[in-house]
């Protein structure tokens, strides 16, 4: 399940009506991305705001919880993803996969996370003390995307 | 915004091909709109062409399409190369790497 949205969501309630229903699984695994003011990287961070491609969002994280899915056994999964504009501290993402066991899990949702932040048509646009900027893409998520090209050792 | 001359001119090749092309991010702050319909040339058939040819039509264009090679592309909201065909009717998106998640 997928949702993009501008409002805040509440992790508990999330990973609760996700499972609800479900006996066989035996595992969960949650990330959850939050604006982060990192002053020692840069001027203070007043404010965020994540723009996207309504419509290409939805297709682009649909296509990636269908991929954990291939590549996963999984029981549910779910990703919610805000817009709009967050202060430092604010949930920006979540997503949950929910296993027979831990690995397929842990492993997915990682991969989730990473395929996200290289795949899904949102842009961060930052307010600091110092004005306004876009957020450059970092090398970084591109190497940690790439590493799933490669087959999960566990299926 | 676009010079509309230019259409006038091609009336017969606008009608050949037209596509909306929408921006995200700087490069819709560079281009100065969200989105736009236009009617290039024939000789416009991939979208390497369509920025080569959206980069001649203001000084606004040119500046967004400057660095090209760090742009991605989508077509009907899949991720493309520069080398994907464009078609009629086709929405088209340029915007930078991007910075979910």
């Amino acid at each position: 399940m997928i949702r993009v949205q501008g409002g805040d969501f509440e992790p508990g309630a999330e990973i609760d009506q996700l499972l609800d229903g479900h006996t066989a699984i035996g595992g969960v695994a949650s990330f959850i991305g939050v604006v982060r003011d990192d002053p020692e990287n840069g001027p203070a961070l007043r404010a965020m705001t994540l723009e996207h491609y309504p419509g290409m969002t939805e297709r682009m994280l649909a296509a990636i919880e269908q991929e954990a899915n291939q590549r996963w056994d999984l029981c549910a999964s779910l990703i919610v993803h805000r817009y709009g504009r967050m202060v430092p501290g604010d949930r920006i993402v979540l997503v949950v996969t929910a296993a027979r066991h831990r690995q397929a899990a842990l492993e997915s949702c990682q991969f989730l996370i990473d395929w996200l932040k290289t795949k899904a048509p949102f842009w961060k646009r930052e307010e600091t003390e110092d004005g306004e900027r876009w957020v450059q893409a970092q090398a970084r998520d591109d190497v940690a995307a790439a590493k799933w090209q490669v087959e999960p050792s566990i299926s | 915004m676009l010079p509309k001359k230019i259409f006038a001119v091609a009336d017969w090749q606008a009608r050949a091909r037209s596509v909306e092309v929408l921006y995200f991010a700087w490069v819709r702050d560079r281009v100065g709109t969200a989105r736009e319909h236009v009617n290039p040339p024939d000789t416009v058939t991939t979208v390497g062409e369509l920025a080569l040819w959206l980069a001649t039509q203001s000084k606004e264009h040119a500046e967004a399409f400057r660095d090209s090679e760090v742009l991605r592309a989508a077509v009907n909201h899949e991720h493309v190369s520069f080398a994907h065909p464009i078609a009629t009717g086709d929405e088209v998106a340029f915007f930078p790497p991007m910075t979910g998640g």
